[in-house]
């Protein structure tokens, strides 16, 4: 089958490699019939995630039939269904899961003792995310094995296209779940820093939400366009001072709920702390930029809340904690609980209170994905979202 | 939003330029002596010094700060500090012949630098060119915006989602 292939930092191919089998009575095969090129894949292909190994297959946003099911599997699903594949692997069964904490199950990582080392406990295994959280081939494929797939799914009733249902599998429910862990009120203003696929995502969950005021953050205008037109009153930090605009937005007090939906490779600004993230991040001296984390801490009203969706690998720098404590935070954060989300979520796509595949702006083959990469990285072309098609 | 792609000729150069600049700068820093000794310019020992370590800080903008455009202009008033310094040195200087080979150098860094500021603003200029996608109709909703907003607050959010009461926001006035 042809495949997305990680060979090293800038450098993902569409290669032809094995297909995937049974390996497990627990999995099954999809057929991949619509995959999406997710923001943190873009940590990969800039090699900023450790714990990626030369033919890797990379992707953990995907929807398609299912071909083959395990024989434990088959009371769960049936050959022909239609699904989305979550991006975190859940067992269903373990302590967390039961909880609803499907991004830190304890069981479906496979390279566990590594996760346990780094870590300190394991999270949930991924796919096509690094060796720490399993090694799974990805969905940037033709063909995807998935593990535990009698849990490991969101089925999708007839009637809808694949571009409305594919970010059940992550953007949308991590953008949901964003806003619902700011427990947003109707005083509330929210602001959100990145107006990325998450950041859209993210707005839109916020408004449905009912915050009375959602502010976007970012500095390219399409990006900026989009936001607006969910419902944003929009910051561009490359015209106007985030910290003075967000106070005259809140009357001096500052944003009650702060979203960070950047992450590890935040922009840099003129300011000096993102230009001396991104020297230590390139003598690594600190593997991740944290601007975004810095600003929301500074800007955020005393007693708010932060809410992180936006991914962080490693270390960070310079984090005035102590401002944090005086103010008294609240820190929310996390990979998505995504099947905590979906069956609400879905329903709301079906009742046509929102259609995600707002946020396409590409499509092309499975072939054309490399190329794909460097143009959403580098924001050319309008490019916000793509979507492959194996 | 200044503009660049990490995927142009005109970044590729720059990149080059970027780890031109921080060999430059780690050889003028730890040989800052013998540098300045060849070139029959002892007592400029500590300003090649002070050279290299803006050779690096140009360096790393170039490799890792985003647009590179400002940094290689950095680079081009560094060059033109740099022959300033070579041509005051060949005055009454037996090694002269050095400094004179040295001058050539920063010539042809200078010529080099000055092709890839041209390339990085006339691949700028491309793109600005190019019409801006119109994206202001994509609400994803059915409703204007306004007309959604709470439209969820049904939503079953479970209580570890949720700030408990007593550091919520409290509604004003006394309790």
């Amino acid at each position: 089958m042809r495949a997305l292939v990680w060979h090293g930092a800038n450098d993902i191919r569409c290669d032809t490699v094995a297909d995937p089998e049974i390996e497990h009575p627990r999995d099954a095969i999809v057929k991949v019939t619509t995959c999406a090129i997710c923001g943190s894949d873009l940590h990969l292909h800039d090699h900023f995630m450790p714990g990626m190994e030369k033919g890797d297959i990379v992707g953990h946003e995907f929807m398609g039939e299912v071909v083959d099911v395990g024989t434990e599997a088959k009371g769960a699903l049936k050959v022909g269904e239609r699904v989305v594949i979550p991006f975190t692997i859940i067992c269903g069964e373990c302590d967390q899961c039961k909880r609803g904490n499907f991004s830190v199950c304890e069981r479906s990582n496979r390279n566990k003792a590594m996760a346990d080392k780094i870590f300190g406990h394991t999270t949930a295994g991924l796919f096509g995310y690094t060796h720490l959280t399993g090694g799974y081939a990805g969905g940037q494929a033709e063909y995807v094995r998935v593990p535990f797939a009698d849990r490991t799914h969101v089925k999708i009733p007839d009637g809808l296209t694949d571009e409305q249902v594919l970010f059940l599998g992550d953007i949308f429910p991590t953008g949901w779940q964003a806003a619902a862990q700011c427990d947003i009120q109707p005083t509330d203003t929210v602001a959100i820093w990145g107006c990325g696929p998450v950041g859209q995502m993210t707005i839109r969950s916020a408004v449905l939400l009912g915050a009375k005021q959602v502010i976007a953050i970012d500095r390219v205008p399409e990006r900026l366009a989009m936001a607006q037109a969910g419902g944003a009153t929009t910051i561009n930090f490359d015209e106007e001072s985030v910290v003075e605009r967000l106070n005259e937005l809140t009357g001096g007090k500052g944003p009650e709920k702060c979203i960070d939906a950047v992450g590890m490779e935040a922009h840099a600004t003129a300011t000096l702390d993102s230009m001396m993230d991104r020297a230590k991040q390139a003598l690594m001296l600190e593997s991740d930029r944290a601007h975004v984390l810095r600003e929301m801490m500074y800007v955020c009203r005393p007693a708010g809340t932060l809410s992180i969706p936006g991914v962080y690998g490693g270390l960070i720098d310079k984090i005035p904690f102590g401002m944090a404590m005086n103010k008294g935070l609240t820190f929310r954060m996390g990979q998505t609980h995504v099947n905590r989300w979906t069956d609400d979520l879905l329903r709301r796509i079906q009742e046509g209170q929102i259609d995600p595949s707002f946020v396409i702006t590409h499509t092309v083959p499975l072939d054309q994905g490399p190329e794909m990469y460097k143009t959403f990285r580098d924001k050319r072309d309008g490019c916000i979202k793509v979507v492959l098609k194996p | 939003m200044a503009y660049y792609d990490r995927s142009s000729t005109g970044d590729t150069l720059a990149r080059g330029l970027g780890w031109f600049s921080i060999g430059l700068g780690v050889a003028e820093l730890m040989a800052g002596r013998s540098i300045a000794r060849w070139m029959g310019m002892e007592d400029k020992t500590n300003l090649i010094r002070a050279y290299g370590v803006r050779e690096i800080t140009a360096g790393v903008g170039l490799l890792a700060l985003g647009d590179p455009k400002p940094w290689i202009w950095g680079r081009i008033a560094g060059d033109a500090v740099d022959m300033a310094t070579l041509a005051a040195g060949m005055e009454d200087n037996p090694r002269a012949g050095n400094a004179r080979i040295a001058f050539g150098a920063v010539v042809a860094a200078t010529a080099l630098d000055i092709v890839c500021a041209q390339k990085l603003h006339q691949e700028e200029a491309a793109y600005r060119r190019q019409p801006l996608p119109d994206y202001s109709g994509r609400s994803g909703f059915p409703r204007p915006a306004e007309a959604m907003r709470g439209a969820a607050s049904d939503a079953p959010i479970a209580e570890d989602m949720r700030t408990p009461k007593i550091l919520q926001f409290q509604p004003s006035g006394p309790a």
